[in-house]
């Protein structure tokens, strides 16, 4: 320190560019995350373990779907699972750092808000990466799963983009409620999206009424999407439409709680 | 020209119809050493979180080297070690301190910080593994990164053992010979008192008294003067200039006065006394003074010094 300060020096002293983002506080906030056990288990080693019962099943595993096996469209159902858990954790992890006061303490340092958010929906899309390739990774070492090439890869790439969604879900939640319920919630609610998605039973057999109500899930038109290189036929749009209004709603929702929480704060 | 370090001018905040701070201000020089004093309450961490930008004030403003709190918080002009919380417990001592200093321009080297702050030797642990002292010295670490001018305690040291508390105040201490500003809150007097070049009063969210420890100690009670005298003449002793109370106790005299010499004059020239002592009373009498309720004959002398 150099005192004393006069007015060219105090308006000569730097402003962090970004609004104090880098990529440092990424790589240690993966670290924190992946130290935690309850979540490698639930993003990782759970949808593995489902792909493993469900997947594997000898008498419909090997029934074709598509360009594809039964067995691949499992795969990436799971996936699926494994990402959104992932990047819904990330997100909610907000409400535990208010409730440490962390983010209080981030106020008194040049990280923006707006920074801060950024930096947690890429913190998410880590983890999300890394639920991916694990499920993925041991499910190409099974052999079991059968697609091309090109769509192993189309259809990570899509199932890890698309599980930007529920990082904005995350958000919303984590601003909304506080830490002690949050993740009970999340486990909860992305058990009922998941079925309302088709990710553990397919939508086919679930009666019509039902399956009218699963088509305004959350999971629904990001399940259907991420299938689609693997299963072909008719491309829907409705996919893509309840993709965008349910990403809306979790983006407004997060948007709003974040405004009225940096307000408070 | 050197800007003043804290300048709040006719600062009030009301939360709802609570009014927190009512009409406060105050002048920090850069280079001062200033206790915060004042009961729950007071309106000290209010205050302090509008110093910090946390929250406007609803009247009045704040500036911390002639600019607003929240741009100095960006430029790294001020920090500050909170009371309690801000710490993630499944970091460890030194990713809290890298993660922080990541979001700052040119921060100092996170080594640095850790032995400024002693706690080197526990950088690999997990904060949520560390006692209270650990923490608050973490904090501390945290709050050096930038360098700042301006370095602000929110009652440091509270919930600290006595160790915790010497060693907190040592690494202080060492690092306000910089030239660092520093203010801190407390209701440790006796911190204030060791470790303050001004000590700054404020009652329901006001200055009540500002000046050196000492000033603000005579400004409250002033100095006992005590003397064993058999029959003591007390209208005589309290029409002297000073003095505040007389009190007789069998042939004991004491005589409370904001100008003791005067007392003991009178006392060894004009009476028969004999074994005079002229204590000093603690900072914790002028903080019960000035502070409590009902103390508006201090309150009027106080407004004297803080002109």
């Amino acid at each position: 320190m150099t005192p004393p300060l006069d007015a060219a020096a105090i308006e000569r002293r730097p402003v962090p560019p970004l609004g104090g983002f880098g990529p440092a506080i990424v790589r240690l906030e993966v670290r924190r995350l992946l130290r935690n056990r309850r979540t490698v288990i639930f993003t990782m080693v759970v949808p593995t373990i489902f792909f493993l019962i469900f997947g594997l099943n000898a008498s419909y595993g090997p029934h074709p779907v598509g360009s594809g096996n039964e067995s691949a469209a499992i795969l990436i159902s799971m996936a699926v699972y494994g990402a959104v858990l992932a990047t819904t954790t990330g997100g909610a992890m907000v409400s535990i750092e208010r409730a440490a006061g962390w983010s209080r303490q981030l106020r008194i340092t040049p990280l923006s808000p707006a920074a801060y958010v950024v930096a947690k929906m890429l913190t998410s899309l880590v983890l999300a990466a890394a639920a991916v390739g694990v499920v993925y990774v041991v499910g190409s070492a099974t052999g079991k799963p059968h697609m091309p090439v090109s769509v192993w890869v189309l259809t990570a790439l899509l199932v890890w983009v698309g599980s930007l969604l529920f990082a904005a879900f995350g958000l919303f939640v984590g601003y909304l409620l506080p830490s002690e319920n949050v993740m009970q919630l999340n486990g909860f609610a992305l058990m009922l999206f998941s079925f309302g998605g088709g990710l553990f039973i397919p939508l086919s057999q679930f009666a019509p009424l039902l399956r009218t109500l699963a088509a305004g899930t959350p999971l629904w038109g990001l399940n259907q999407l991420v299938h689609y290189p693997l299963a072909g036929g008719a491309f829907e749009w409705t996919w893509v439409a309840n993709i965008v209004v349910w990403l809306a709603l979790f983006s407004a929702g997060a948007a709003w709680r974040f405004s009225t929480a940096t307000a408070r704060v | 020209m050197a800007l003043t370090a804290v300048s709040l001018r006719g600062v009030h905040k009301r939360f709802g119809d609570v009014a927190a701070v009512r009409g406060l201000d105050l002048d920090l020089d850069p280079g001062e050493v200033v206790a915060f004093l004042g009961p729950n309450g007071a309106g000290k961490t209010t205050t302090i979180d509008m110093v910090l930008g946390l929250s406007s004030p609803t009247e009045g403003t704040v500036e911390v080297f002639g600019i607003p709190p929240h741009q100095a918080v960006r430029k790294g002009l001020v920090s500050a070690v909170m009371q309690t919380g801000g710490l993630l417990p499944d970091f460890t001592v030194a990713e809290t301190v890298e993660y922080t200093a990541a979001l700052f321009v040119e921060p100092r080297p996170v080594d640095e910080v850790l032995e400024r702050a002693g706690i080197s030797r526990i950088a690999t642990r997990r904060v949520g593994a560390c006692s209270g002292g650990e923490q608050q010295r973490l904090r501390f670490a945290m709050a050096l990164l930038p360098d700042p001018a301006l370095l602000i305690l929110d009652e440091p040291t509270q919930g600290m053992d006595v160790e915790g508390r010497r060693d907190f105040w040592r690494a202080i201490r060492h690092d306000a010979e910089s030239g660092r500003t520093i203010l801190f809150a407390t209701h440790y007097l006796e911190e204030a008192d060791a470790y303050a070049s001004r000590v700054v009063f404020v009652r329901r969210g006001e200055v009540v008294a500002d000046g050196t420890a000492a000033e603000v100690r005579n400004l409250a009670a002033g100095r006992t003067v005590r003397a064993t005298l058999p029959g003591a003449d007390v209208d005589a002793l309290g029409a002297l200039p000073g003095t505040v109370a007389v009190e007789v106790r069998g042939d004991t005299v004491l005589v409370r006065s904001t100008d003791s010499d005067t007392v003991a004059r009178h006392l060894l020239t004009a009476t028969p006394a004999r074994d005079l002592e002229v204590t000093s009373a603690g900072l914790e009498e002028a903080f019960i003074a000035l502070t409590g309720d009902g103390g508006g004959q201090q309150l009027s002398a106080a407004s004297e010094a803080g002109s």
